[in-house]
């Protein structure tokens, strides 16, 4: 009897689940498909949902027209740029407030989270006339510089969320059979540290590569990454619906595959660890 | 004499860090309090002029600002309700024994990863297009009106996307929460001939409960932000229907070239930002001890 239940049980729920979850998931989709249409089928009433005529042209025009992948360069050098960055500052600061945590290593962790809560739009001005009198605006540089410092509190948190699992006993050990603290670095906790840094830099080149507020109002042209590019798609005249999805389809494909990796990070990193 | 070498290497290893975001938060902030007193214009260069509280008065006493707090206020708090609401109880479905659970929890987790001004656009065109998007066929099916969405219920349509955006985030929380609820308790309770109901009212929503604020701090802090997706959507409009703050005190800013009037209002931002701040870095540091 009680097994019965169960299995109705995993029937029901199977099919409750993956329904909302193709119903959310839908919109992306949809989008795919539209990608391979023609301009004219992507429009149509009734719309095709899978027998139309596929096709890839859209993806060769949307590199030839509109110049896709200067603007995926862009994103590439912005968001990989200001993770770097940040995580060559982070990193010393997160091992010395994990490793030898002071009195005051809690007040600077939650100031540094503070930090994080300014809302941009708030510096908005200031900065805008800074770049604009330094020659920063619409600049690669400028834009790699402020993506860092909005994401490195983050940054630090999870990195210091996971330099202080390691177990401190282990260091002790090492010490012990004599260890130096070079050796110690290289040999016992680097290799500890790889699955934490790793994750807290997929998280953060997600968080950079759909960032969307500095990069709409600090660039335009030349140093405009992707989510600047799919934003000129929203004047009514250029409005090309299967153009628009396959440009969009290649802005988020690379990181939809990065993310699917890091959605257990995810939480940590974007809680501050405080859901595990 | 080895402590005390650490103690110097690891403040010199922290210093970097805490210089950068020391200045990233003071002189933006000073300038912009600073720029809030002046009478100062792009469009009319050198005639700056102290002005004190001036651009306060003028900010908050427009009739702009109360339309786009409203705005704001509505948004968030919809977005919060909608992705909750919803997200409960598709944690605890996906929480269930589900055939193939992976998969649907990287469907249910795509659209977070979605770039705004991507989703924006594919909402508002492939989906919400009063003659050929997909709704309005759905709703020729069933022999309805179609919704001009954007023209109709502008706001209600940035929401449905917000909420498409942030439902993946509240959902992937409460989840991580409740595969950490002890299941022995709950079969305790199946054991003492508890109803399904009252296991959910008295043991998993109490177990919720942090999660579920931690959820709307965070959102609170992003969807009073809210820029991309109006900017590319409706531009504020139609009139100001869909303008919240942060896209008033950018287009008083960049459109307008006000800079002294869009200072005060980033300040105002920055108060109201700083409320919900106060409470989430409390839970969080509440934790940080335990």
């Amino acid at each position: 009897m009680a097994r019965m239940a169960t299995t109705q049980r995993v029937v029901v729920s199977t099919i409750g689940a993956w329904f909302f979850g193709f119903l959310i998931f839908f919109p992306i989709l949809w989008m795919v498909l539209a990608s391979f249409k023609t301009e004219l089928e992507a429009f149509a009433i009734p719309p095709s949902f899978l027998f139309f005529h596929w096709t890839t042209e859209n993806y060769a025009t949307v590199q030839e027209r509109s110049d896709y992948l200067h603007h995926a360069v862009n994103s590439i050098i912005i968001a990989g740029g200001s993770t770097l960055i940040a995580l060559l500052i982070a990193i010393p600061a997160a091992w010395s407030m994990a490793f030898s945590p002071t009195k005051r290593t809690k007040d600077i962790l939650l100031w540094m989270l503070s930090t994080k809560m300014m809302p941009p739009v708030g510096v908005l001005v200031p900065i805008y006339l800074i770049y604009k009198s330094f020659g920063l605006l619409d600049s690669r540089m400028g834009l790699v510089f402020i993506l860092c410092l909005g994401n490195l509190p983050i940054v630090i948190w999870m990195l210091f969320t996971y330099f202080k699992e390691i177990p401190r006993d282990i260091l002790e050990a090492a010490r012990m059979d004599g260890a130096t603290i070079g050796r110690e670095l290289v040999y016992v906790l680097t290799p500890m540290a790889i699955p934490g840094l790793a994750s807290t830099m997929l998280l953060n080149l997600i968080l950079a590569w759909n960032e969307a507020f500095w990069t709409l109002n600090l660039s335009t042209s030349s140093a405009a990454p992707l989510t600047v590019f799919i934003a000129s798609y929203s004047s009514p005249e250029g409005l090309f619906w299967a153009k628009l999805s396959a440009a969009s389809t290649l802005a988020i494909a690379p990181i939809l595959v990065l993310g699917w990796f890091s959605q257990k990070q995810l939480v940590r990193g974007l809680t501050f660890g405080a859901v595990k | 004499m080895a402590t005390r070498q650490t103690q110097i290497l690891a403040r010199s290893l922290l210093t970097p860090a805490v210089g950068l975001l020391f200045i990233w938060m003071i002189v933006p902030l000073a300038l912009t309090l600073y720029f809030s007193t002046l009478h100062y214009s792009l469009l009319d260069p050198g005639s700056e002029a102290f002005v004190g509280l001036e651009n306060f008065r003028y900010f908050l006493t427009d009739p702009a600002f109360l339309d786009s707090l409203q705005n704001t206020l509505v948004l968030v708090g919809s977005v919060l309700a909608l992705t909750i609401l919803l997200g409960i109880p598709l944690a605890l479905l996906l929480d269930q024994p589900v055939i193939g659970r992976n998969i649907v929890r990287l469907m249910v987790i795509a659209p977070f990863f979605v770039m705004p001004t991507v989703s924006a656009l594919v909402w508002k065109n492939l989906l919400m297009h009063p003659v050929s998007g997909l709704f309005a066929w759905i709703a020729s099916l069933f022999h309805l009106t179609p919704i001009d969405w954007f023209n109709d219920v502008p706001l209600f349509a940035v929401i449905l996307i917000v909420a498409w955006q942030w439902l993946p985030f509240a959902t992937l929380i409460l989840l991580t929460a409740l595969q950490s609820l002890d299941e022995e308790q709950k079969e305790a309770a199946e054991m003492d001939g508890a109803s399904a109901l009252s296991a959910f009212i008295y043991i998993t929503l109490p177990h919720l409960a942090r999660p579920i604020t931690v959820v709307i701090l965070i959102e609170t802090i992003f969807l009073l932000t809210v820029f991309a997706e109006i900017f590319v959507t409706t531009g504020g409009g139609p009139g100001l229907q869909t303008t919240n703050i942060a896209f008033l005190i950018y287009s008083q800013a960049l459109i307008q070239f006000d800079v002294g009037s869009a200072s005060a209002g980033g300040l105002v931002a920055v108060v109201i930002a700083n409320v919900v701040a106060f409470f989430l870095v409390r839970i969080v540091g509440r934790n940080l001890e335990a």
